[in-house]
């Protein structure tokens, strides 16, 4: 009888259990980690949402995005958080993505509107060293200089085409003739921002490209203010990261209350601090302390989201061909 | 045909050898089918094509070339520890690339020990990105696995030709001549096939230490069509080039590889009267020595940087190593049930297809098959829920080839001088293996198995694009926290890995020792 009962529960629980939607977003792996925003935002909604959130780690942005083109209409996603504006058109070509209807003030330094894609944080790609260097202002003085910098592979991974766009759009056609002086100050290409950045922490180089806010996680979460982004003339170029409700999803007002939840307070305190860039929306309480010691670049790149598509691979072609050689 | 004198069962050899082949090349096609018309190879892609294989060359040449002379010092010298060092040498090759590579670099690198020792003599520090620098990465991977398969050989020719040997009055010369050039030619080939294989499927460690995108190999190749221009076509043409290389080096080493086999010893260790030279026993002391040095200095580095982390991983950590040792079981058993049949069934035909069959799976592109076996899964299951079995399979297909090649020779021993017995007696079938096979294979049996438990548990393989989020293994834990800075907890995560596969390789090589030398 006791089994019965037993059986009986399971049963009821597993029954009130399926009653409970599941909202699935696919991400990045950092963004799921434990010391990634996933675990604090996970709580957060499912607290308000009588829901249950999923998040799936895939990769990085690009994974994600070929992920999403794999899987097709027939995806278990519901939201794709974490594509960037170098990605969104191809994104957007798919015609996988619906129109979202979330409203916000946004923190970011240029206007931003689109209606498909929202954006959830964002920052500014720097060279990062320790304090000690006297660090160059501007490519040409980082070219000129014979520090060493470790940079990522545009084609493995989002930092490494971050720079790569960085580049063309403050050179233009003369992109490829830094990349030409660039190189003998280049140490090596890693395959992720992991790599490169493991690198540098050993001392194996002067410089890594990283974010204008990797400072802050060694300040912040680690007490140490060894480390600082070398602010370049040419203006920085940024990344601003969105999430996107799928058409396919089988929960689209869930959907959609997630993502008025991630421009909300609850969502944008966390990152920065555990993501370690800037929140589109300035939470309430401010930006954390620490984050005041930043630089802040005096002019922000960006490519438009429909040019992105044609001027990567532009790029990509001179950079292959300069450094191949 | 003498070889033929045994009843080995050969049809579920040729199962074993068709599972694979269907894996390997239908998770190709499915790639093919899906693919949208995209562009075919370019001149970039072509350029990858040459560096992949002048570098896995030179790579393979190097490793094996090294690993004779440490394998034939080994072979012949007892001393204290030389178990430990023996079982130290198969660490390189289990470690995730990126502990390994910053181990390496700690070590060799513009900031590593040496440098800093050039330093304080006034000197300019290494330079180890370039080309060297990939070839010395391979050669730390790869020279430990050649060595162990070298080493196997020499442990397979019976104590007694060695006694026989010096009661003839061989010298070293002549012992080479007699004994180790004949097996050395049956083991070579092979070892070198296996080498080459692995050095072309190379990706993160050609690019880091490679210094820039001239490093660029087939494998890089392969996740630019796939990540950055979503060309499903053309990564799926790069993957058959890198299948059909590695197919190409199988087959030649094949043909040269010599006959070997020695008949059955009374498996004893024996001392070698041809190797009491003094002058020999020092040149072995320093060949031991230096690469000890060369391979054991920055697994050092992988353990000095990962104490200082051990403490700050946490739970996740520690889970992520139990699912990770469980996928490790479940693919050595997957392992085990592949290669055993497959190695009987060569080791009974004539060399070819089926031996071939065994170094596809290392050819293959994790990341083809990982997509392959996804586009294939995904409308019948849910791909989270397969993901720890889809894991543990591929690491079985991906250990495959060194399985094989680790029985073979084994078995053929075992066939040639017991194949007649056992077939006077009809002995057939399960009797067969449980009499006569398995007994004298447990040394074999438990070296494939360790290296096969260990490769598992260092392996990424496909595991991302089937990743649960609650079902990260150890690799993948440790690569999430890298990317969330957390590079000292991950250095723990490295130090607890290694020290997991070893712990595993271990056990199961000690496992086929256990009793097994008199």
């Amino acid at each position: 009888m006791r089994y019965l009962t037993f059986a009986a529960g399971l049963i009821g629980a597993s029954a009130a259990f399926a009653e409970t939607p599941e909202l699935t977003v696919y991400t990045y792996d950092s963004f799921v980690s434990d010391w990634g925003p996933g675990p604090v935002i996970e709580a957060a909604f499912e607290e308000t949402c009588e829901c249950d959130l999923k998040l799936v780690g895939a990769g990085d942005g690009a994974a994600l995005l070929a992920r999403i083109r794999l899987e097709g209409a027939r995806t278990d996603a519901d939201i794709v958080l974490g594509l960037d504006t170098n990605l969104t058109n191809a994104a957007l070509d798919t015609g996988l993505f619906a129109p979202h209807s979330v409203s916000a003030e946004f923190a970011l330094p240029i206007p931003w509107s689109d209606a498909n894609f929202v954006p959830y944080d964002w920052g500014y790609f720097a060279f990062v060293h320790n304090t000690g260097l006297d660090a160059p202002a501007s490519f040409k003085e980082l070219v000129a200089s014979d520090l060493k910098v470790v940079i990522q592979d545009p084609r493995s991974s989002t930092p490494g085409l971050g720079l790569l766009m960085w580049v063309k759009s403050a050179y233009g056609d003369e992109a490829p003739a830094i990349w030409e002086d660039l190189s003998d100050n280049i140490l090596t290409v890693t395959k992720g921002w992991s790599e490169a950045y493991g690198l540098f922490l050993d001392g194996e180089a002067d410089m890594v490209l990283s974010y204008t806010t990797s400072p802050a996680y060694h300040l912040i979460a680690e007490d140490d203010a060894s480390k600082a982004a070398a602010a370049f003339d040419e203006g920085h170029y940024m990344q601003i990261e969105v999430a996107a409700k799928l058409a396919s999803s089988d929960q689209p007002e869930l959907a959609d209350k997630f993502l008025d939840f991630m421009v909300s307070d609850a969502f944008q305190s966390v990152i920065s601090t555990t993501n370690w860039m800037y929140p589109a929306v300035t939470p309430s309480a401010g930006l954390p302390e620490g984050f005041e010691t930043l630089i802040i670049p005096e002019k922000a790149l960006i490519v438009p989201a429909a040019d992105a598509q044609t001027m990567r691979d532009e790029a990509l072609a001179e950079w292959l061909s300069v450094l191949s050689q | 045909m003498a070889v033929r004198s045994v009843a080995v069962n050969r049809v579920p050899g040729f199962g074993a050898a068709i599972l694979v082949a269907a894996l390997v090349l239908g998770t190709l096609l499915a790639v093919v089918l899906r693919a949208e018309s995209g562009r075919g190879l370019g001149p970039a892609d072509w350029s990858a094509v040459r560096f992949t294989i002048a570098q896995a060359l030179v790579s393979a040449v190097l490793s094996v070339a090294l690993a004779v002379p440490v394998a034939r010092a080994l072979s012949r010298r007892a001393f204290r520890g030389r178990y430990v060092l023996v079982t130290l040498l198969g660490a390189p090759f289990i470690l995730p690339v990126i502990v390994a590579v910053l181990g390496l670099l700690t070590v060799f690198g513009r900031n590593g020990w040496i440098s800093q020792v050039l330093g304080l003599a006034g000197l300019p520090p290494l330079s180890v990105y370039g080309f060297h620098g990939v070839v010395l990465a391979h050669v730390f991977f790869n020279l430990p696995l050649a060595t162990r398969l070298i080493l196997q050989g020499w442990q397979d020719i019976p104590a007694e030709r060695f006694r026989l040997a010096a009661q003839l009055g061989f010298g070293a010369g002549d012992t080479a001549r007699v004994l180790e050039r004949p097996m050395l030619a049956s083991i070579l080939p092979g070892a070198f096939a296996l080498v080459f294989a692995i050095c072309l499927t190379s990706f993160a460690v050609a690019l880091t230490l490679g210094g820039g995108p001239k490093a660029t190999t087939i494998e890089l190749a392969i996740y630019q069509a796939f990540r950055f221009d979503f060309d499903l076509g053309r990564a799926a043409l790069l993957a058959s080039l890198q299948i059909g290389l590695a197919g190409i080096a199988a087959s030649v080493a094949l043909r040269f590889s010599g006959s070997g086999g020695f008949g059955a010893g009374l498996d004893r260790v024996m001392p070698r009267w041809d190797a009491n030279a003094h002058w020999i026993r020092t040149q072995d002391g320093m060949v031991i020595l230096l690469a000890a040095l060369f391979l054991v200095v920055p697994l050092v580095a992988v353990v000095l940087a990962g104490v200082r982390g051990f403490g700050l991983i946490g739970y996740g950590v520690y889970y992520a190593a139990f699912l990770s040792i469980a996928v490790a079981m479940f693919s050595t058993t997957i392992l085990l049930l592949l290669a055993l049949p497959l190695a009987a069934t060569i080791a009974v035909s004539r060399r070819g297809l089926v031996e071939i069959v065994g170094v596809l799976g290392l050819a293959a592109s994790p990341l083809v098959l990982g997509t392959g076996l996804f586009i294939i899964l995904f409308p019948i299951v849910d791909p989270f829920a397969l993901a720890l079995p889809v894991t543990a399979l591929v690491n079985a297909i991906l250990a495959l080839p060194f399985a094989v090649r680790i029985l073979v020779p084994g078995l053929r021993d075992v066939v040639k001088s017991f194949g007649p017995l056992a077939q006077s007696l009809d002995l057939r079938g399960w009797a067969l293996w449980r009499i006569v096979i398995l007994p004298r294979m447990r040394r074999q049996i438990g070296f494939a198995a360790g290296l096969g438990a260990a490769l598992s548990m260092g392996d990424l393989g496909v595991i991302a694009l089937f990743a649960d989020p609650e079902m990260a293994t150890l690799p993948l834990q440790m690569y999430r926290l890298m990317g969330a800075y957390q590079m000292e907890a991950a250095a723990g995560a490295g130090l607890l890995l290694l020290m997991l596969s070893l712990a595993l390789f271990w056990l199961f090589d000690q496992g086929g020792r256990w009793r097994a030398e008199t």
